[in-house]
């Protein structure tokens, strides 16, 4: 009784203040943004794709592999990164109340460092000074200005994140034994997780720079690559996590139903946050210089992570379920019929869940040492992301705004854009079909990832790839058209919609619902948990790294 | 917390397939030696040239029916670039990077390794089939990436 009474209080003076102005401004700046960034790096893809199938070609003064830098910096650092810190500050002014005038501040402040980092990156790039792809290995040497512009991109990640530790903080004291909002509590994991992922590549970064203006003459190579993919895989995932941040608290108010359990999904974001960061070492399976022992050790702490996904699985899909039994669906599966199919706001996020059933499977395939070997840098592993990042992820970023942008703007999702997002949604799956599943096939074979149009000399192996990749080149096309399309549809509902009152949707939960316990608000044990856990992984080969290093490398400029 | 009956199966069985993989992934490394390529001996990336046994780069007859290829990587080329060895022969690659970073891969093998400077890479395949098979690099490494390879010839 209480509670109902507390909610039709908060409903009412919801509707009463609405969104903060100035809220709304920070966040719906932070998009527009984003989708021009996906424009641009979206029409860099194409290019790509194009010329990977040998159906163009790239002119000397903006080669394949600068605008394969472009595309990778762009789309998997910067869109992300404004689309995750609009949507968090949104969620967090939405269910604590309004930002704190001070987290404000730091948002925009965030942004505009954000900002001096990219616009850095980019003119390195486009002057062909840091044609490094993003991954920017050592011993090959970028402009000592693409380095700083990326310290001043996590900068901007960290001001955010400092932003939502304050804003919490502060709600937590004004709300005394309160729980913290379960969206607001998954904005705390995502970008705890965040920062704790990207302190490594922060040291390999602040070494790169007396390194790349030529103070120190040479630098650990393996080093760098160890503390950069201690973040490279832990970024993946906090993009998953903003994800499943709205599989679990919105989808299910959209589809009617209510949340699975509050405690359920507190307990997957703390597991996502300790078990995350030492993930990345996966990816140097098949390097040197690590014993097979310890190879193996990572094999299990990159596998735990499925551990959480498994959780969330069968959370959605309960939910499904228990949704559409409530509405009388009958059977096995007959609650499948019941679910709103025809509502863009659930079809996206719903097909990006099923995405992730095959791309979560693949990444635990591609975890274990002998399959690894098997796909390890061929254009498998490009199609293992580009359906959790480019699928999974995205679909579910792109069903946010059809209510998000609305809700921000006072304005209304007509029927007719909601058609015209289901045709958007149809193309990107449909594209990302082609394109993803042509990248896994040809990756079998062994056709390489990171490389532009090559047949090696007309070699009959490489030859008999050109199909796979020709079928790359019509996903990437549809893609394309997908971008448009979503671009369109974002700023359409930014000016264009009418005007109309939009609800945040966020799931309550089910009314005999076990109270979420104390220790889930404990995030003091949880770092210490995860330090516990990114010591476990790193400290062992860091020290022997750094101890035991080889003779360092000179720089090269090989492009 | 309390987890509903069917979600501890689902768990269950979740876990039990990772730990499946695992025991796999295990028994393969450690029981039948088909651990991922872990060399751990390192050299000095501007002496690779003056360095044994790379400073003689070639296809040695080591055993019986076993091969060595010392071999290095450099933008843009494998050193050496005619490889030729019977099939069901047991051949190792030795590798290193003189520049940056490489990757060493077999088009329709196992054979897969990144060539880091600095480091001393191995890796063991035999081939069973007579054939001529495509070597590329497959981690970026520069302009000319994409013009890195060659072929091993089995006969």
């Amino acid at each position: 009784m209480e509670m109902a009474a507390k909610e039709i209080f908060k409903e009412k003076t919801n509707k009463a203040l609405g969104v903060n102005p100035d809220d709304a401004r920070l966040t719906l700046t932070y998009f527009s943004l984003a989708f021009i960034v996906l424009f641009i790096g979206g029409t860099l893809g194409l290019l790509q794709g194009l010329n990977r199938a040998g159906l163009l070609e790239l002119p000397a003064w903006f080669n394949y592999y600068q605008v394969l830098t472009a595309h990778g910096i762009l789309l998997i650092l910067i869109f992300t990164a404004l689309f995750m810190v609009g949507y968090f500050y949104a969620a967090m002014s939405h269910t604590l109340g309004g930002l704190i005038p001070s987290v404000r501040k730091m948002g925009w402040t965030a942004l505009g460092l954000m900002l001096i980092g990219t616009a850095m990156v980019v003119i390195t790039i486009v002057m062909d000074e840091a044609t490094v792809l993003y991954t920017f290995y050592p011993p090959m040497q970028a402009s000592p200005w693409f380095y700083i512009g990326l310290v001043f991109i996590v900068l901007g990640v960290w001001a955010a994140t400092l932003g939502v530790f304050t804003n919490a903080a502060i709600w937590k004291k004004r709300n005394k034994g309160q729980h913290l909002p379960l969206l607001s509590f998954f904005a705390v994991g995502a970008f705890l997780l965040l920062f704790l992922g990207s302190i490594g590549v922060t040291i390999e970064v602040l070494m790169l720079i007396p390194w790349a203006f030529g103070w120190t003459e040479t630098v650990n190579v393996m080093l760098s690559r160890t503390l950069f993919w201690s973040f490279g895989h832990t970024l993946v995932n906090v993009w998953y996590f903003t994800a499943i941040s709205a599989w679990y608290v919105i989808v299910p108010r959209i589809i009617g139903g209510r949340l699975f359990s509050d405690t359920l999904a507190r307990v997957v974001v703390i597991l996502l946050v300790i078990l995350n960061v030492p993930g990345g070492f996966h990816h140097q399976i098949v390097d040197p210089g690590f014993t097979e022992g310890l190879k193996f050790m990572h094999v299990f702490m990159s596998l735990s992570i499925a551990f959480p996904s498994l959780m969330t699985a069968f959370a959605m899909f309960a939910v499904f379920e228990r949704t559409g039994r409530k509405e009388g669906a009958k059977g096995l599966l007959g609650w499948v019929k019941k679910l709103p199919w025809g509502d863009v706001r659930f079809l996206a996020p719903m097909i990006a869940m099923i995405a992730f059933i095959p791309a979560g499977a693949g990444g635990i395939a591609q975890t274990n040492n002998q399959l690894n070997q098997v796909v390890h840098n061929s254009l498998w592993v490009t199609g293992h992301f580009h359906l959790t990042v480019g699928t999974t992820v995205v679909l579910t970023f792109f069903g946010i705004m059809y209510w998000l942008i609305p809700y921000l703007t006072k304005r209304e999702l007509t029927p007719k854009i909601n058609k015209l997002g289901i045709i958007q949604t149809i193309t990107w799956t449909v594209g990302m079909l082609f394109m993803s599943g042509a990248m896994h096939l040809v990756g079998l074979l062994g056709s390489p990832r990171r490389t532009s149009y090559t047949t090696y000399g007309d070699n009959a192996t490489a030859l008999s790839w050109d199909p796979y990749l020709f079928f790359l080149a019509i996903g990437g096309t549809l893609l394309f058209i997908g971008v448009v399309l979503m671009v369109y549809i974002v700023f359409h509902l930014m000016f264009k919609a009418p005007k109309g009152n939009t609800e945040f949707p966020i799931a309550e939960p089910e009314d005999d619902a076990s109270t979420t316990p104390k220790w889930t608000e404990r995030w003091g044990l949880w770092v210490v948990l995860a330090i516990a856990v990114i010591s476990m992984g790193y400290l062992v080969p860091i020290v022997d790294l750094v101890v035991n290093a080889p003779p360092g490398s000179p720089p090269f400029r090989t492009w | 917390m309390k987890l509903h009956r069917y979600e501890e199966i689902w768990l269950i069985l979740g876990v039990g397939i990772l730990v499946l993989s695992m025991v796999v992934t295990g028994y393969q490394t450690f029981a039948q030696g088909l651990g991922p390529p872990s060399d751990t001996d390192q050299i000095d990336p501007q002496k690779v040239d003056e360095t044994a046994p790379f400073d003689n780069p070639g296809v040695f007859e080591v055993g019986e029916n076993e091969y060595e290829v010392v071999m290095t990587l450099q933008a843009f080329g494998f050193t050496p670039n005619e490889i030729e060895v019977p099939a069901g022969a047991e051949v190792t690659f030795t590798m290193t990077s003189k520049d940056v970073i490489h990757g060493f891969q077999i088009a329709g093998t196992n054979v897969n390794a990144m060539v880091v400077p600095g480091h001393i890479q191995t890796i063991t395949e035999t081939f069973d089939e007579p054939g001529q098979y495509l070597i590329l690099c497959n981690e970026y490494c520069g302009a000319g990436h994409q013009m890195m390879s060659t072929t091993i010839t089995v006969y």
